[in-house]
């Protein structure tokens, strides 16, 4: 057994059969392409530099020199959310990979050795639910005090038992293939067995939880920072945008109510592209 | 997953004697529960100790005497190992005592079930109103799938939940008060009036989340063969659909619904933070943000208790609902 064995996927669609099939999935990645590149590229296509104040220019409607308006600073509200886009996206991106990897390496080592050290991983992961996601990463962030870094470690931790569970579930289905049995009755070593062969296989339902719990970790995140524990002024974030010019509201609605189009934008974005993912990677749901 | 069912009607207690295997069944549940909830308290006290700071400055304030600080360090056993503390702690905690508030100076409990009811109130209202909208517009998706009903409900999901809770609140707040002047937009001073943006807000994910949830597992049901049965014996569109479909459906219905109270709970803190709305999410924040740990303590614990209590009549009510459980625990 030299070549990582390749068994589910016996109709993989291609990315482009699956946007062609599932209009909502391809307009959902396109809209995800544009909010990466502008997150990106945000110096270049940021209109201004998104902590520029202006005093004399604040809370002014929507315009041709600020197209979404200006905030209680005289900040450009465009810019802001650009520049807060590449904050989120970050957040989002981070907190997922402490979750993929915590949650991802217990699932993996508790199926496979199964015995006291799956009962361990299931109890822990038990515990951990205990609580619904986002109290447990409120109570972290308490605990740690308010940073976005923290905010990071708090809504990946939050996140850790749903990656356990799904890599556990799916690890179980894959090592009862022959192929793993073939491996062991080879003599291959169990971190070879796990990771040419059991981890590749195990992929899809934790590729779609990735992009599910992106949209679930943005939200978290900017919820966090809407209460102040996130990110700290200046920092542009959209939460943090929203809590500052909250009090605002009645004379200038814009600075609160693009910063959340943002955020809902994306995460429907996520949320479609998720669900395509699901139907495409899971056969039960395949038409 | 969904698993197909046959039986067409729920089994009612004490028929063919399946009380005792419920009563079985639940308390067997309620067991299990005891050792997650122990660790949760490990979390809990964990999260709290390891945080920076000292808890007898954070009372007594920076410019205390040593003195003082050494006598309440002592006082409150903080010179302790991590474990004795944590016995100390853990024994009030199982009496509900959580000790007294840094800011407040009163009891934890007192402070939590005084806000307690505010909560309840709050999260059951968003309960219904997401099952009374979100059961028929799902029921309403899946009998007539791919017409204009359809995708404006499933529209109206995946907006739902993709909208964060605390922009929602705001945008609510702007138009229905501040704009239109409807509604309060903010407090609880009584009146039917205070309630209507807070709920809507707090409901909506829930909302979302269940009519998704109805559509897709009544459309499984729908083309299930005693459907098909019964509809070629010629019962009516109308009793097919509720009395055929829908109870078998009930079963995931349920279950989402159990799931979504945690969201609620989650959802609470920041529309309670919104509209000052007087429960113990409000509590909770204003408890972090002052750094009165034993509240937040408190705080956690209850949410913990009350999403444990949630989730075990879920389960209760999917064990009656589908006899085959029962079964397995007779």
């Amino acid at each position: 057994m030299a070549a990582t064995t390749k068994v589910v996927p016996q109709r993989r669609r291609s990315w482009f059969a699956l946007m062609r099939s599932s209009p909502r999935t391809a307009i959902g990645a396109i809209v995800l392409v544009v909010i990466v590149l502008a997150a990106v590229f945000a110096e270049a296509i940021s209109p201004y530099p998104p902590n520029q104040q202006n005093l004399r220019n604040r809370l002014q409607p929507p315009s041709a020199e600020h197209l979404l308006g200006t905030d209680q600073f005289g900040r450009d509200v465009l810019s802001r959310i650009i520049f807060g886009g590449r904050v989120s996206l970050q957040v989002g991106f981070i907190a997922v990979g402490i979750a993929l990897a915590v949650g991802g390496l217990m699932g993996l080592v508790a199926a496979f050795y199964g015995r006291w050290i799956d009962s361990a991983v299931s109890f822990l992961v038990d515990v951990l639910l205990a609580l619904p996601g986002f109290l447990l990463a409120l109570a972290i962030v308490a605990a740690l005090g308010p940073s976005l870094v923290n905010v990071m470690i708090a809504v990946g931790i939050a996140n850790v038992p749903q990656f356990a569970r799904i890599t556990r579930s799916a690890v179980l289905q894959v090592i009862e293939m022959d192929f793993v049995t073939a491996a062991q009755a080879a003599g291959s070593r169990d971190q070879r067995i796990m990771f040419r062969h059991v981890v590749p296989n195990s992929l899809s339902p934790v590729i779609v939880q990735v992009t599910l719990s992106l949209a679930g970790a943005i939200l978290a995140a900017a919820g966090l920072s809407f209460l102040g524990l996130g990110a700290q002024p200046p920092t542009a974030e959209w939460g943090s945008m929203l809590n500052a010019a909250r009090p605002y509201i009645r004379d200038a609605h814009w600075a609160v109510t693009f910063p959340g189009i943002a955020i809902v934008v994306t995460v429907l974005a996520l949320n479609m592209v998720g669900d395509g993912l699901r139907d495409a990677l899971d056969p039960r749901r395949r038409d | 997953m969904l698993v197909p069912l046959t039986y067409a009607r729920p089994v009612h207690w004490g028929e063919h004697g399946t009380k005792p295997a419920l009563i079985k069944y639940i308390f067997r549940r309620i067991l299990l529960l005891i050792p997650i909830l122990l660790g949760v308290t490990v979390i809990v006290f964990g999260i709290m100790f390891l945080t920076p700071g000292d808890a007898a400055i954070l009372m007594l304030g920076e410019n205390a005497p040593q003195a003082e600080l050494e006598a309440l360090r002592e006082r409150l056993g903080l010179n302790e190992p991590a474990y004795v503390q944590y016995g100390l702690w853990l024994s009030r905690a199982v009496q509900l005592d959580f000790g007294r508030s840094i800011r407040s100076g009163r009891p934890v409990t007192g402070e939590i079930t005084a806000r307690l009811p505010a909560t309840i109130e709050l999260a059951l209202l968003a309960t219904l109103l997401s099952i009374v909208i979100g059961v028929p517009l799902g029921v309403l998706s899946a009998t007539r799938p791919n017409t204009a009903v359809d995708h404006s409900a499933t529209v109206l999901a995946f907006g739902g939940l993709a909208m964060p809770v605390f922009w929602q609140g705001l945008i609510m707040i702007l138009l229905f008060a501040l704009v239109l002047d409807w509604l309060p937009p903010s407090g609880k001073l009584g009146g039917w009036q205070y309630y209507v943006l807070p709920t809507i807000t707090l409901g909506t994910s829930a909302i979302a989340a269940i009519t998704r949830m109805t559509r897709a597992t009544m459309l499984e049901t729908l083309s299930q063969d005693y459907v098909r049965t019964a509809r070629s014996k010629g019962v009516r569109e109308r009793s097919i659909t509720y009395r055929h479909a829908l109870r078998n459906a009930m079963i995931p219905i349920v279950t989402v619904i159990g799931l979504q109270f945690g969201a609620l709970l989650s959802g609470a803190v920041i529309t309670e933070t919104i509209f000052s709305w007087p429960g113990i999410g409000r509590l909770a924040i204003d408890a972090i943000r002052s750094k009165d740990f034993p509240v937040v303590q408190g705080v956690v614990m209850f949410f913990a208790l009350m999403y444990a209590v949630v989730n075990l009549l879920t389960d209760i009510l999917y064990a009656y609902l589908d006899p085959r459980l029962k079964t397995r625990y007779s």
